[in-house]
């Protein structure tokens, strides 16, 4: 049978960068086919050219048998394809309805009429098992559903090609479960789909097909049955990799973080974390999972003194730093790769090196009586970068927005792990990140435990907890469900925990 | 970072040169002929000594102003209130120099110091509104300009009445900024010691704002307010910090306008070096030593466009129009940048695999 989509020798250059050279992919006609690369392999900028964001240098597409050109998304849409991008475009104060007929908007006489449109989404929605209320506001519903709109608006234009860019990665896990359903059921109606990934698991679970993908180049297509993970990952990073972490022997130490009855509240001012208790001791790592929203942003914000404590306390070697400010407690050694990378963890419009010293930039030797020293600035930079592999175009000049996430977050891990904390405090270390930088990550984690420092893991992620942790806590509506033994627990146990079930709990 | 400087010198330059060619265009299309149209609108601002410095004189609040509203906003803050405090700063100004009676050289720095503080307080309250309460800076400082405004209206013919109800007295030579030697060297013009008290400012805060750990950490709460408060920088002190700075220039300024290139001042008017200055911190990328280039320019279009006026028929306010031109090709920067980046890409694009 024909593919609905073929995409000839695509090439893609960008100032400095030959993003796809020479690749070559095709869709089959209800199939699912995984695109696979790092962060940075071109899957993207590939899935771009397709959706006519970006034009190609050379190469050939063909929808359906047909050489078209596609010189913008409108003419993609025309074509039957449709893109849900890794960040929702959506207007939030609007309605579903309004969100999916934006920009074709039904009009009678000049006047919008959403009846129709919306009878239309309702019964779509019924007919995927999306379940999507078409009259309710975006900015009240769940981020996964707000994915579902975006799909909507694929199946509204009647889309057959449904592009699909990292869909699971702004997911909770039942979430991803459920949008799993979804695009099998996508695939009964007859639609064909890309999913651009860089998540092993997921692939197995949902692709027939997989195309490779590294550092623009083409590596293969596997039937994903055939094909086990570690050869896949092998394929994208180049070499074996390696997914489980060696750990050093358990000998725990002092206890660095004391956190007695701790309650913090959210940003309406409703108790998010209540009454909570915990121990994390030098020489081991302990894990705090939950899904999310239970309460760990609140928890990790109060301990780096971004939020105010409504009650109990917080020691770090035994001193007492509730109340301290946010420069108190780096003083106090503790260090933070925070949640947000973006958001708080780099001043993207400052370059590498600048951002290497956003805590120590006001001590010696990075500044001396109030002016900077860029010598020692750069000298740290450049060490930093060696030492923690960051990739970037410029080195220590580049701009930290120019860099790719994973190599944004070696930066914020490296730095923080400069800083020689007592206790390291790391929250969704791998989020987003390829497997090569998950690795690496993990390994740097670890390393920071069999040195001696006490080290905080809050994840969303089960696998990462599990394979890290030398002990886990688990967490649900604020409240600490039980602290287990990794070693004595499973995936199942600690999924009972975090729906907030407190029976057979080991402690 | 050098190419950096590099391409926001040619995005500004391509402003200007748009602008002029705009320029051109409207006289042409009003019958005139842009050649003898664009030679005296230059000749009158640069002539002869003594149009130079009065184009000088006319750059000097400019380039305070401009390096007030381009400091803010290094530091993410749109401080449209630099006519507010330069107003308040000339007013502190003339208030001291109408009522101090001290010599020159101790009078000056007081009145210029004053002057500064003016301007910083009027500012300053703004900062605590923004870091308090979440006020935006641009309400806060259009209020500010018009409390100014008032005060003003209020105290000058209260307090220092000259010969008409709606001007200040003339303040004495001791209190201008004016100063024989630079008078004499400029064949008579209105330059006066405000010129190096704005080019030790472009200096101050260039290094300032690329040197010193104030800069960075002001800088890292404009750009990413959550990374700054992260890395434990106290953000609500430094949005105070920033607009304060801000207000000091502005009010520098005002004290270079009125007991500098003036020597009274008129109640009833908000002074346009406020709102110039944005245009020029616009035109400058926001660069302190852009801010001094595009200051000149901008007091060589002012100065010239009357003696343009007088030698051909082109109406003054075509030199209005072209800085206004040139705002709009500088406010559209980006599209400009674009058309490089095209243009860098088709020639440099095909040697580079």
């Amino acid at each position: 049978m024909q593919p609905v989509v073929e995409m000839l020798n695509i090439r893609k250059e960008f100032p400095g960068i030959l993003a796809n050279d020479n690749v070559t992919i095709t869709l089959n006609h209800g199939e699912v086919l995984a695109l696979l690369g790092e962060n940075g392999a071109g899957k993207s900028t590939l899935m771009s050219v397709l959706f006519g964001l970006y034009q190609p240098e050379s190469g050939t597409i063909k929808v359906k048998g047909q050489e078209v050109k596609i010189p913008n998304p409108n003419v993609a849409g025309e074509l039957g394809i449709g893109m849900v991008h890794q960040h929702f475009k959506l207007v939030h104060n609007f309605t579903v309805t309004e969100n999916i007929v934006l920009g074709i908007e039904p009009t009678r006489g000049g006047v919008l009429t959403l009846k129709q449109a919306s009878e239309k989404i309702r019964q779509l929605s019924k007919q995927y098992g999306l379940d999507v209320d078409p009259d309710a506001k975006i900015e009240d519903v769940s981020v996964g559903m707000q994915q579902r709109v975006e799909i909507l608006k694929m199946l509204y234009r009647n889309s057959e090609v449904l592009i699909f860019d990292e869909p699971t990665a702004v997911l909770t896990p039942q979430e991803i479960l459920e949008l799993m359903k979804i695009m099998r059921n996508l695939q009964a109606e007859g639609k064909s789909i890309i999913v651009i990934t860089h998540k092993l698991k997921e692939i197995k679970a949902i692709a027939d097909r997989c195309t490779v993908i590294r550092r623009g180049k083409l590596v293969g297509t596997v039937s994903v049955k055939d094909t086990s993970q570690a050869q896949m990952a092998e394929m994208m990073v180049g070499r074996e990799v390696s997914f489980h972490v060696d750990k050093g022997p358990f000998n725990p130490g002092a206890t660095v973080l004391q956190v007695n009855n701790l309650s913090v509240r959210n940003n309406r001012k409703l108790p998010a974390l209540k009454s909570f208790t915990l121990d994390v001791r030098a020489g081991e790592i302990v894990g705090v999972a939950g899904v999310e929203g239970n309460g760990q942003t609140e928890f990790v914000e109060a301990l780096t003194g971004l939020r105010p404590v409504d009650s109990g306390h917080i020691l770090v070697n035994g001193n007492e730093i509730t109340r301290a400010t946010v420069r108190q407690r780096i003083d106090a050694k503790v260090a933070h790769i925070p949640e947000d990378r973006q958001k708080r963890g780099l001043v993207l419009d400052y370059t590498l090196a600048e951002n290497f010293v956003l805590e120590n930039h006001g001590l010696e030797p990075f500044s001396t009586k109030g002016f900077l020293n860029q010598d020692a600035i750069y000298a740290q930079a450049n060490r930093l970068i060696e030492a923690f592999d960051v990739r970037s175009g410029e080195g220590a000049k580049s701009k930290a927005r120019g860099l790719s996430g994973g190599n944004q977050q070696k930066a914020i891990v490296g730095r923080e792990i400069d800083l020689n904390p007592d206790l390291l405090i790391a929250v969704q270390p791998t989020r987003g990140l390829d497997v090569g930088s998950i690795e690496y990550i993990h390994k740097r984690l670890v390393e920071q435990r069999d040195a001696g420092k006490a080290v905080l893991l809050v994840s969303l992620e089960l696998d990462e907890i599990l394979d890290l942790s030398d002990r886990i806590a688990v967490v649900c509506r604020g409240e600490l469900v039980g602290v287990v033994d990794a070693k004595s627990t499973d995936e199942n146990k600690i999924g009972l925990m975090m729906a907030g079930v407190k029976t057979g709990v080991a402690e | 970072m050098k190419f950096l400087v590099k391409k926001e010198v040619l995005v500004g330059l391509t402003a200007v040169v748009l602008g002029l060619l705009a320029g051109a265009l409207f006289m042409a299309v009003t019958g005139n002929n842009p050649f003898t149209g664009y030679f005296y609108l230059f000749a009158g601002g640069m002539m002869n000594l003594e149009r130079l410095g009065n184009t000088l004189a006319m750059a000097t609040p400019l380039i305070l102003t401009g390096l007030s509203v381009a400091f803010a906003f290094r530091t993410g803050l749109f401080n449209i209130g630099a006519a507010g405090q330069a107003l308040i700063g000339g007013l502190v100004a003339t208030a001291i120099g109408l009522t101090v009676g001290l010599p020159k050289a101790i009078l000056l720095p007081l009145i210029l110091i004053a002057a500064a503080l003016g301007g910083a307080l009027w500012a300053w309250l703004p900062g605590i509104l923004k870091a308090k309460f979440n006020v935006h800076e641009v309400v806060s400082t259009i209020m500010m300009n018009w409390i100014a405004y008032w005060l003003t209206y209020y105290t000058i013919p209260a307090f220092f009445k000259g010969s008409f109800e709606t001007e200040s007295r003339l303040i004495s030579d001791a209190a201008s900024l004016k100063t024989p030697f630079l008078t004499e060297l400029f064949a008579g013009s209105y330059i006066n010691m405000g010129l190096f008290v704005s080019l030790v400012a472009v200096f101050l805060v260039s290094i300032v704002l690329n040197r010193t750990v104030l800069g960075y950490r002001l800088k890292a709460v404009g750009y990413n307010r959550f990374a700054a408060e992260y890395a434990g920088i106290n953000v609500n002190r430094h949005i105070v910090a920033s607009m304060a700075i801000a207000g000091a220039l502005a009010g520098l300024g005002g004290a270079t306008l009125y007991v500098g290139y003036a020597s009274s001042m008129q109640i009833g008017i908000l002074p346009s070096i406020g709102f110039d200055g944005i245009a020029v911190a616009l035109l400058a990328s926001n660069s302190p030593l852009g801010v001094l280039g595009s200051a000149v320019f901008f007091g060589i279009l002012q100065s010239g466009k009357g003696f343009m006026n007088a030698m051909t028929k082109i109406p003054p306010e075509i030199g209005d129009t072209i800085i206004a031109t040139i705002i709009y090709f500088a406010a559209t920067s980006v599209l400009i940048e674009r058309w490089f980046a095209s243009f860098t890409k088709r020639k440099g694009g095909k040697s580079r695999v």
